[in-house]
């Protein structure tokens, strides 16, 4: 039976397949279908874990994923994964798991000595205690209580590609959450209605409670074959909802069963992302624990969780279990262990009488009626409880193994309170109900308070009904599959007592109320006496409900020892608010295949093949791999190379990446003179234009040239970074505040590959490829745009330079682009025609002065870097009144400038700040851009500088702490090449 | 996550759109001054309940759409083109 505890077949268990895993190090065996928890249970296991804050002993306290101590760490293919929970880890032949929070071992372990220092570690301890000195926190206090605090070690270096996850979008009708017996028959019923219906349970089975009942065995098997049978149905075990946000929207976290995941290459989690019309809760209810001294010792369990181990695994919890109970249906596991041979110690049940503590005596176990659990005896497991009365007086003592609780069952109302359900009190059940807007969703079954499998079955049958009322849908008599439908007569619930709501017993040692962040219940009521009354106060101050399990099993019995500390009713008092995600996910379940170089597109040019065979370094800039220096180093060598060939004769780069913006209609150059600072009306056709677009703020926001190609139509560039961003404002202002303008807009940036080719050779270049067009300075000058046959392609050709010297910018068809470009190489050979990358680009614009995006960064005005001229006088444009501003033109602002060391041999630094050799604590600006001079000596750079255009002739510092570099260097004008522009009009 | 019913694509997830801001707000007279302007630029209220904002449809048809969409619910309970005026809210309180 693998396992000394194993008494019985269980239901999810095959004992012909055993499989071998190792814990702590030590060899033991399951079987196939167990989880971690049930083969360490059989094994006879119990103590699993060291405790978060006092290293107290921990054992296995549920079943699922509501788990609050039995935490270890899995050594696999990802690193060291800490914090799995033993209670849903599947076992598989190899598992290597380890204890947590221990040290030298889990018997053994140093760090257990703060529970005898426990009355000296309240909540908020650390807070009051470690203050003083400051600088003690960082280098003394807080290295020391990480290493002592905490669950689980992480691998610092997760290996690539180990167990990729994956992100898939889902549709449905309705959302059914939860595959209990509310959950069955609401999908049953919507699938009959030819509804898509997504079913989505977190265990690996459907069923829920329903499994733990064998007389709902053959029901659960026609539900199941019906829902097989209905093609709109999709059930998706292993996937647990842990988020709902809204109009529909829920992200699930599915966990792919070993022989899944070994069909798609080792994938473990998918994230799915589920939109649904209609979502159902059906998530049931969760056994409550109770807070008294030792309530945390390895053997004591849910009493519900001991039914599902032995229902589920066919294991024991224990030899000889007591049991501590306040309502009927808790009973099921005595019965069941009773039946399957357990000796029962005894059961200690809060009420005076019952009909379920009845029926126990009439099987001949001991029962101590109205009675609680004052002492649990045994450190690292339980060996016996100590019984009182509600006055405390003595009553009986129990030898027990292990001790099986249940304080009555609270809905699991997580889900549905993220949609703004409130939650209202229920006597009856003793719990919050949730109270969700219909608009939101429904609730059936246990999860609303309905419990009873029978009447939760009936619950969600009804829920069903009318959510396919709502969506127009109704039962398909006529449908084959129908027929096979019929289910079996609902078994009937059994009659039951009333709970006797229990909260806490009040005696000596220590009650938890969060097992997972060792808050005990004097640590709420320390809470309350310090003024953190509020429940979500209370929270913070304890921490109480803020670990993985999200306090479970234990949130009400915090918010119950709070109301009693305050004197007021638990209705009073409330839970704390869940949010997202209702528990634990891995980072890479998150980020799917969005990782490495897949995290964001990458966009590659028409010529990226061309420019990796030339050696090209690449720059993202923005989504764009651009062509930084056709070099591998990233020295200045080849960079300045590449810049001095198109000083001196001629060079060819790719601009391509800029944004291009077709602008057509009547209203075209009306809608310009809107947008951009400049006027574009006046513009000729067959002529080009440098344009400003500021912000309705009046802060610079993009700049480019524009070309009229025809008296309404333009065509528009942007910088590559803002192409999109330019765009949507377009768009934005051409369909709000220019409406009803007759203009369209068209992005054809993906069209055109454009390239500038640009030196004091360039026309001779282009004019043995550019057929019939004259390039003389007469009939092609500088701005000039025109229509071009180009090496044989029909293109476009621009009389427009960005480096200063003689330059045309060609632009052809993407498709045509190598073929084009190779051409002009062919052509430029003669003339030593040299491609030049980002890097020479940049070089070559900073002797010139023209900005870019290190410039226009947002802070700077049209004034600040020498534009105010082209700020037109008449008409509207956006920015206009606010660019007006006495702040914006105020002449103490930071202005572009030029810097150039006063010692040529000194280098300068993006980012060097500006001061005055008197006051060098006082930044009076800063390099915006730096490069060595191809035809200056040595290193020139802009620079934004108070008051810059006046102290044009200065001398000041620049300096990098960073660097421990300092450099003299004298303020220039920002033209500091051909301020005359005679190259580009040459 | 919002889902937007584009009036011509259909309902996209809100991914596929770029929040534009306050759709109450009408850019001033040209000549209305650097005060209109500022108000007009900074200026915005802060609701709880029934907010109508602009919504661009960047990742779909590229249109201008006026969203009447409830701050604390996320509820969107009329979508319209940029000339459209929005109904009066379901309700004053919200």
């Amino acid at each position: 039976m693998r396992g000394p505890a194993r008494i019985a077949p269980g239901a999810l268990t095959d004992t012909s397949r055993p499989v071998g895993f190792r814990f702590d190090g030590r060899p033991l065996e399951g079987l196939a279908g167990d989880t971690l928890a049930s083969a360490l249970l059989a094994n006879g296991r119990q103590l699993i874990g060291r405790s978060f804050k006092y290293h107290r002993p921990r054992g296995i306290v549920t079943a699922g994923p509501e788990e609050p101590c039995a935490l270890v760490d899995v050594i696999g293919p990802r690193g060291r994964e800490p914090n799995r929970l033993a209670t849903t880890l599947m076992l598989h032949d190899g598992l290597i798991a380890e204890s947590q929070n221990r040290w030298p071992s889990l018997r053994f372990d140093v760090g257990a000595l703060s529970d005898r220092l426990g009355r000296f570690l309240p909540a908020g301890f650390y807070y009051k205690t470690f203050m003083a000195p400051g600088w003690a926190w960082e280098r003394l206090y807080e290295p020391l209580i990480r290493r002592a605090a905490g669950l689980g070690r992480l691998t610092p270096i997760v290996p690539a590609h180990a167990d990729p996850a994956e992100t898939v979008h889902d549709h449905a009708d309705v959302l059914i959450i939860g595959s209990g017996a509310a959950g069955l028959a609401a999908a049953h019923r919507l699938g009959e209605c030819g509804l898509r219906v997504i079913l989505a349970e977190q265990d690996v089975v459907l069923g829920g409670g329903v499994l733990l009942d064998a007389r709902w065995s053959p029901w659960r098997t026609a539900v199941c074959a019906g829902l097989a049978a209905q093609p709109t149905v999709r059930t998706l075990p292993r996937a647990t909802v842990l988020g709902a946000y809204g109009q529909g929207v829920f992200g699930a976290l599915e966990e792919l069963g070993p022989l899944e995941a070994a069909r798609h290459g080792g994938l473990r989690e998918r994230l799915r992302i589920i939109r649904a019309r209609r979502v159902l809760f059906a998530t049931g209810a969760l056994e409550r624990h109770i807070a008294f001294p030792g309530n945390d010792v390895p053997g004591v369990m849910l009493a519900g969780a001991a039914l599902r181990y032995l229902r589920r695994y066919g294991v024991a919890a224990g030899r000889r279990p007591a049991f501590f109970l306040n309502t009927d249906e808790a009973y099921d596991a005595v019965f069941a262990l009773v039946a399957a041979g357990v000796d029962c110690a005894g059961v200690i049940d809060v009420r005076g009488s019952s009909l379920a503590a009845q029926r126990a005596r009439e099987l001949g176990i001991e029962v101590v009626a109205g009675a609680v659990i004052a002492r649990v005896r045994g450190r690292t497991g339980v060996r016996g409880v100590h019984a009182v009365d509600v006055d405390g007086h003595r009553l009986r003592r129990l030898t027990a193994d292990c001790l099986l609780i249940s304080g009555g069952y609270s809905p699991a109302t997580a889900l549905p309170a993220q949609l703004g359900a409130r939650l209202t009190w229920q006597e009856a059940i003793a719990a919050f109900v949730p109270d969700l807007a219909p608009s939101s969703g429904q609730v059936a079954g246990a999860a609303r308070g309905v419990f009873g499998l029978a009447a939760a079955a009936r619950d969600g049958d009804a829920v069903a009904r009318a959510i396919a009322a709502q969506l127009d849908a109704a039962p398909d008599s006529g449908s084959p599959v129908s027929s096979q439908l019929a289910l079996p007569e609902l078994p009937a619930d059994p009659q039951a007592t009333p709970l006797r709501a229990l909260w806490q017993v009040r005696a000596a040692g220590k009650a938890f109320v969060d097992l997972q962040n060792d808050v005990t219940a004097d640590d709420v009521r320390l809470s309350a006496r310090e003024g953190y009354e509020h429940v979500e106060h209370m929270k913070r101050f304890t921490t109480h409900g803020m670990a993985g399990d999200q306090g479970r099993i234990g949130g009400l019995l915090g918010s119950a020892v709070l109301a009693e500390a305050r004197g007021v009713e638990l209705a009073a008092v409330g839970v704390a608010r869940p949010r997202p995600f209702t528990q634990p996910l891995p980072f890479a379940a998150l980020a799917g295949g969005e990782v490495r170089e897949h995290y964001k597109p990458r966009r590659r040019l028409p010529l990226h093949e061309w420019h990796a065979q030339a050696g090209a370094t690449f720059v993202p800039t923005g989504l764009w791999l651009r062509p930084l220096v056709y070099a591998a180093n990233s020295g200045w060598e080849a960079v300045l190379r590449e810049a001095r060939a198109v000083r001196s004769h001629v060079g060819i780069t790719d601009v391509s990446t800029l944004g291009k913006i077709d602008v057509q209609g009547p209203d075209a150059a009306r809608f310009l003179d809107f947008i951009y600072a400049n006027t574009f009306s006046t513009l000729a056709v067959g002529r080009t234009r440098y344009g400003i677009m500021l912000r309705e703020d009046g802060m610079m926001f993009d700049d480019g040239t524009t070309a009229r190609l025809a008296a309404d139509h333009f065509l528009v560039t942007t910088t590559t970074v803002n192409a999109v961003a330019v765009l949507e404002h377009l768009e934005f202002h051409l369909q709000s505040t220019c409406a009803p303008l007759d203009v369209l807009l068209t992005d054809v940036a993906d069209q055109w590959a454009q390239f500038a080719v640009a030196g004091p050779r360039a026309r001779e270049v282009l004019a043995k490829l550019a057929a019939g067009i004259d390039l003389s300075n007469q009939a092609f000058p500088f701005m000039a745009a025109a229509a071009a046959t180009i090496a044989g392609v029909a293109g476009r050709l621009f009389r427009i330079s960005f480096s200063g010297e003689l330059a045309f910018e060609l632009a052809v068809p993407a498709s045509a682009a190598r073929s084009v470009w190779s051409a002009v190489l062919e052509a430029g050979a003669p003339f030593g025609i040299q491609p030049y990358g980002l890097d020479a680009l940049n070089t070559l614009r900073i002797e010139k002065g023209h900005v870019t995006g290190a410039e226009l960064n947002g802070n700077t005005s049209a004034d600040d870097l020498g534009m105010q001229r082209l700020l037109k006088c008449e008409g509207d444009f956006i920015g206009r009144t606010l660019a007006q501003r006495p702040g914006l033109t105020h002449e103490g602002r930071l202005q572009l400038i030029g810097v150039r060391p006063i010692d040529r041999g000194q280098r300068l630094r993006n980012g060097m700040q500006l001061v005055s050799s008197g006051a060098p604590q006082a930044s009076l600006g800063y390099v915006t851009s730096s490069t060595p001079s191809v035809e200056l000596e040595g290193w020139v750079g802009l620079a934004l500088l108070a008051g810059g255009r006046r102290r044009i002739g200065e001398r000041l510092l620049a300096t990098s702490p960073l660097h421990e570099a300092t450099t003299e260097i004298e303020i220039v004008s920002p033209h500091m090449l051909d301020p005359e522009n005679r190259r580009v009009r040459s | 996550m919002l889902r937007i019913p584009c009036p011509w694509c259909g309902e996209r997830d809100e991914i596929e759109f770029r929040y534009r801001g306050d759709a109450t707000k009408v850019r001033p007279d040209p000549q209305a001054g650097i005060a209109a302007f500022s108000l007009y630029v900074y200026e915005r209220g802060n609701p709880c309940g029934w907010h109508v904002e602009w919504w661009l449809h960047v990742g779909g048809c590229r249109s201008l759409l006026k969203v009447l969409r409830h701050t604390l619910t996320h509820e969107i309970s009329w979508v319209g083109g940029p000339q459209d005026q929005p109904p009066l809210p379901p309700s004053a309180d919200g």
